[in-house]
């Protein structure tokens, strides 16, 4: 194949495994307790803010201690603001979300000022790698590879771990998995510290790929990744993951295949795309089983 | 008869008397403070606007800032100056080219198209309930950004338009303001205002009840896109420019966080809120100024101001999730709030 089809390949590849990760952040909190969580672009954020503060340490470290930091942020959101709303339902709990990133991103502007920042991270990801005969750069092949080997371990942690089938449980039918015995504040802590996790990992990639951080990084992320769990099926953690995955895709295709003129309406259509799934397939690619409204 | 029905008619009178003394009242300070009135006035009229879809129906709505522009650039263009038209927009078409309309057929023009975007994007999108709605009407909102920030032949893209006549004062606020509040209640207090709201409450007993719900909620989305729109077109005459970056996330926060604190299940509500927000926002803004003692400025960090806003919606739905009036009208039967706050208790609640 020729170079630009293989790099518009290997770009919505990249690309749309980023999606892939953020939706599936996204899309286990909403199974297990119906919150949109706006506030994960802010989990992103802090994970970056993290990785700047510590440039020059060792960047395994850093990527260690972004990962706390947002981990610990999700937690946090999770006790002072969405512990006492469990059960309110999805609409009170969307508001609520949205208040929780607006104070975030707020208080981030507060204390570090609203104008990007650039950041050196991993300069050694930007060189050019020779594979499959044409020239990628490394950064897609370790973001394709990242996101890959997470989704597997996440898939692999939900099948085969006794956490990960709480989980799953809970997110089919919440009130039944308490009865039968899962503690609600554990698996909801252990989603929100996975959600975390994935932010930081997504904030890692994003910070290498763009070289910048600013209070309004994971937005953009949080809002297309958003789509994309609808698309896929709100409640199901397949559908989040597909669903990301091929929103990203599709951004890079659309890209890629739309006329010059239209290219700056991208979004307009990833938008008309939504909603039209949501009125020919309300309940997404993959439909989540107990989230059908009964009487 | 007489006396029920003036009894049906005071929550509207005691709104309207509010919003005339706030009005008033802001007239007799200076002019600084009275900008800040007529801009809380405006906040008003989006409120109300949002509140006639979201408090009748109990659908969230995160698209009426999109109506809002819509608003807006429709009034822009359809008032600004032809040379300062043919400066900005050079390629626009000839008959909108040449247009200088008056303000008020021109914000009438305005609000139509709003209510006629409400109508086209709600056709489809209203027999969507709950999360799945509020997500459609986000989409509404994105894209329309999208299309205004580049459709550049028309709306300039992402440079302003400069040189609207600046005709939205104190009291050009205030008149659309009661019109918002006499529109939003004589809504409500309609046969299809009641019916919707009977669908708010349990939306599956309504239908079997024979409300056709997506109709009413269609009927309410193009009455609140309607005043979105002059709420945008007001704002535009207020600024004298319009840009697209106004018209998105931090505005639909701002709006949507008026209404939660008000209280989105009344218009009391939707006017406390706006109202009290708008206090709010000049008491920080004045702390953010800062006080001068003995020579040195204390003064709270910049920025402060939201920061405390986001704490503050977030304070309200964690303890007072149905906001300052709590679902109820002034001097209005409390009968339905009763009704609703005895509700079920809900298993997963601990």
């Amino acid at each position: 194949m020729s170079q630009p089809i293989l790099q518009t390949l290997a770009d919505a590849l990249s690309v749309g495994g980023l999606y892939a990760l953020t939706a599936l952040g996204i899309g286990l909190i909403f199974g297990i307790m119906r919150l949109i969580n706006f506030a994960h672009g802010e989990l992103i954020a802090i994970a970056g803010y993290t990785l700047l503060a510590l440039f020059g340490m060792p960047p395994a470290a850093a990527i260690v201690a972004a990962a706390a930091a947002a981990m610990l942020l999700a937690l946090v959101t999770e006790r002072l603001a969405f512990r006492p709303l469990r059960g309110a339902d999805p609409a009170t709990l969307l508001i609520a979300s949205f208040a929780v990133s607006f104070f975030l991103q707020k208080t981030l502007i507060l204390f570090v000022g609203a104008r990007p920042k650039g950041i050196d991270f991993l300069p050694l990801l930007g060189r050019q790698v020779d594979a499959l005969g044409v020239r990628l750069r490394s950064l897609e092949i370790v973001a394709i590879a990242v996101s890959a080997i997470l989704l597997a371990a996440l898939s692999w942690f939900l099948k085969a771990t006794r956490f990960g089938l709480e989980m799953r449980a809970a997110a089919e039918d919440f009130t039944m998995a308490r009865v039968l015995g899962v503690r609600a504040n554990r698996v909801i802590a252990t989603a929100f510290a996975i959600s975390g996790l994935l932010a930081a990992t997504v904030s890692c990639l994003v910070v290498a790929e763009t070289g910048v951080v600013q209070p309004r990084m994971g937005l953009q992320l949080t809002i297309i990744a958003f789509v994309g769990t609808v698309i896929g099926g709100l409640g199901s953690l397949a559908g989040a993951a597909l669903g990301g995955f091929l929103v990203g895709a599709a951004t890079i295709l659309l890209q890629a295949l739309l006329p010059p003129d239209l290219r700056a309406f991208r979004e307009a259509f990833l938008f008309l795309a939504v909603t039209l799934v949501l009125v020919l397939r309300p309940r997404g690619l993959i439909p989540a089983r107990g989230l059908r409204e009964r009487i | 008869m007489l006396p029920g029905r003036f009894r049906r008619l005071a929550p509207l009178a005691a709104l309207l008397a509010i919003v005339a003394a706030f009005g008033l009242l802001a007239g007799l300070t200076p002019a600084v403070t009275a900008r800040r009135a007529t801009e809380a006035l405006i906040d008003l009229v989006a409120v109300v606007g949002l509140y006639i879809f979201v408090g009748n129906s109990g659908v969230l709505s995160f698209g009426n800032v999109a109506f809002m522009a819509v608003g807006a650039y429709v009034s822009a263009l359809l008032t600004m100056r032809p040379a300062a038209k043919s400066v900005f927009l050079p390629d626009l078409p000839e008959w909108i080219a040449g247009a200088e309309w008056p303000p008020l057929p021109s914000a009438l023009a305005a609000g139509g198209a709003a209510a006629l975007l409400a109508l086209v994007a709600g056709w489809p999108l209203m027999r969507l309930s709950g999360i799945s709605a509020s997500i459609a009407t986000f989409a509404i909102l994105v894209i329309t950004y999208v299309v205004l920030g580049n459709w550049t032949a028309v709306t300039g893209g992402q440079n302003s338009l400069m040189g609207l006549p600046i005709y939205v004062g104190l009291w050009t606020a205030l008149a659309w303001a009661a019109v918002a509040i006499l529109v939003a209640f004589a809504y409500q207090e309609s046969r299809s205002g009641l019916l919707l709201r009977a669908s708010r409450e349990d939306e599956a007993a309504a239908e079997a009840a024979g409300v056709h719900t997506v109709r009413h909620r269609l009927i309410a989305f193009v009455i609140s896109g309607f005043l979105s729109g002059i709420a945008g077109v007001l704002l535009a005459h207020f600024l004298g420019t319009v840009r697209v970056e106004t018209f998105y996330l931090d505005l639909t926060f701002l709006i949507v966080a008026m209404l939660v604190i008000g209280g989105m299940r009344s218009l009391t509500g939707a006017v406390a809120g706006a109202l009290v927000i708008a206090v709010l926002k000049e008491l920080l803004r004045q702390a953010e100024i800062g006080v001068t003692i003995d020579g040195t400025v204390v003064a709270a960090p910049a920025g402060l101001g939201d920061a405390v806003l986001a704490l503050l919606m977030l304070a309200i739905i964690l303890f007072r999730p149905k906001g300052i009036a709590g679902g109820r009208e002034l001097f209005g039967g409390s009968v339905e709030a009763r009704v609703v706050a005895d509700g079920e208790v809900d298993p997963l609640r601990r």
